[in-house]
């Protein structure tokens, strides 16, 4: 269909978008990558009044790596993220989970904060981000705040960004060189939303598994830390007693509702193969 | 409102609604109609155009967006009547039917063969599966992007079409 009508500003700074989102009451949208938003835009999902191009905000298109960890400007498209030889060693895993972001020509526009702000329940980088304990930086007219990715997702395309606010930069803890990891994702055609996805990780000490990270993508309503599986790995030295443990484990700690995709029990049984996957990639053991 | 931007090494003026897509602009307002409109909503990849070398879906950007870019068509991929390497290696493997799809099979194709003409078949799978095809089955489409990377490999890169 043919996109709503609606008005457009392309400002070239955060204080800019900030005030034209402010100014018109919730009714403005930012406008990122586009390749959520406009797809909503042409099924009247979204009829804005306003949108406010961020492509000429240079502020948002960074790409740092210190010593805290990885800040992503919101701006950064996937294809930055895919071509930064650095971060194939600073984030494995977070390249791990773009590879699986929908399709090519996708990738060249799509940006993170367009995905965090979008906030799809089967979406890569909401999952990386819980799973990782992301901070997201947002700024609106009350100033500048932090908000854990935990709390950042509320729901199917619902985050804690008031109206007059936007993401400027999403915060990855510093990764060690020496981490485990894996990603696993199942979609029925290559580039469609995942019917289930694990990432996760773990440190090991004196070959114990410890500080494990699970998290679930596409089995609720928003990304989920899958507790009950770290707690399954975490002080043991991975064998196949203990991946059937966290497999049993991640497919206890969901509920997810049927949809036209799959039934609720299929999306159950499918995220504890996908941490059984994710942690043999990770413990570099074979599938039996 | 007025959006300049270049075409197929034209530049362009246009006067559009900020709700007008690429894909919109390029058939209705310049009248390159090669460039196709499936979906309309970002799934079929047969809008895809180069916008500053990359592959985009038309579809899924504004008119307005393309401001100061330099867009090229599968129009802008041949410069006379005579075949690309590309299009011959299409017309050779049997890589189209109905030919809906082709525009955008040809400018994605296009796009990764310039910058990656040592691509393998499963890289060439993964990069064609955002354009839908309901002839060929795909097989013969694969085969004519991966028998057309000798012609990428002597060109040498760059994406300018």
């Amino acid at each position: 269909m043919k996109l709503p009508p609606f008005d457009y500003a392309c400002p070239t700074s955060v204080s800019e978008v900030v005030a034209l989102l402010a100014a018109h009451d919730g009714e403005a949208k930012p406008l990122a990558g586009g390749q959520s938003l406009v797809p909503m835009l042409a099924f009247r999902v979204a009829l804005p009044s306003l949108l406010v191009d961020l492509r000429k905000v240079a502020e948002l298109r960074h790409i740092k790596i210190t010593n805290e960890g990885i800040a992503l400007g919101a701006m950064v498209r996937w294809r930055e993220i895919l071509d930064d030889a650095r971060l194939r060693t600073a984030h494995p895993l977070l390249i791990a989970a773009v590879a699986h972001v929908a399709h090519y020509q996708i990738r060249n526009r799509g940006t993170v904060g367009g995905s965090m702000a979008h906030a799809d329940p089967a979406a890569e980088l909401p999952g990386i981000a819980v799973t990782c304990e992301a901070k997201i930086a947002v700024t609106g007219k009350a100033g500048a705040r932090v908000i854990a990715a935990a709390d950042f997702f509320q729901g199917p395309l619902t985050t804690a960004l008031q109206s007059d606010e936007i993401i400027t930069e999403i915060r990855l803890p510093l990764w060690p060189a020496k981490r485990r990891f894996g990603f696993q994702e199942f979609a029925r055609r290559r580039g469609d939303f995942a019917m289930a996805a694990a990432a996760l990780f773990y440190d090991e000490d004196g070959g114990k598994a410890r500080n494990a990270h699970i998290g679930a993508i596409g089995v609720a309503d928003r990304p989920l830390r899958l507790k009950a599986a770290e707690d399954a790995i975490n002080g043991t030295s991975i064998d196949e007693a203990v991946i059937a443990k966290a497999e049993a484990a991640a497919s206890a700690s969901v509920d997810p509702a049927d949809d036209i995709h799959a039934s609720g029990a299929y999306r159950k049984a499918l995220i504890g193969v996908m941490v059984e996957r994710a942690l043999r990639d990770a413990a570099g053991l074979k599938t039996t | 409102m007025p959006v300049k931007f270049e075409v197929n090494g034209k530049r362009v003026e246009v006067e559009v609604e900020p709700r007008l897509t690429l894909a919109d602009c390029l058939r209705h307002k310049l009248r390159l109609t090669g460039t196709h409109v499936g979906c309309e909503h970002g799934v079929c990849g047969a809008c895809t155009v180069l916008v500053d070398g990359a592959a985009v879906r038309s579809c899924l950007m504004l008119a307005v967006q393309a401001e100061g870019a330099k867009v090229v068509t599968v129009e802008g991929l041949s410069r006379d009547e005579g075949l690309t390497p590309l299009q011959a290696s299409f017309r050779k493997h049997h890589a189209l039917q109905c030919g809906f799809c082709t525009p955008g099979m040809i400018t994605t194709a296009h796009a990764l063969l310039s910058e990656e003409p040592n691509c393998d078949a499963d890289r060439v799978r993964e990069v064609l599966s955002g354009n839908l095809c309901r002839c060929t089955g795909y097989i013969s489409i694969v085969e004519a992007v991966l028998d057309a990377r000798t012609a990428y490999r002597r060109r040498g890169g760059g994406n300018g079409a």
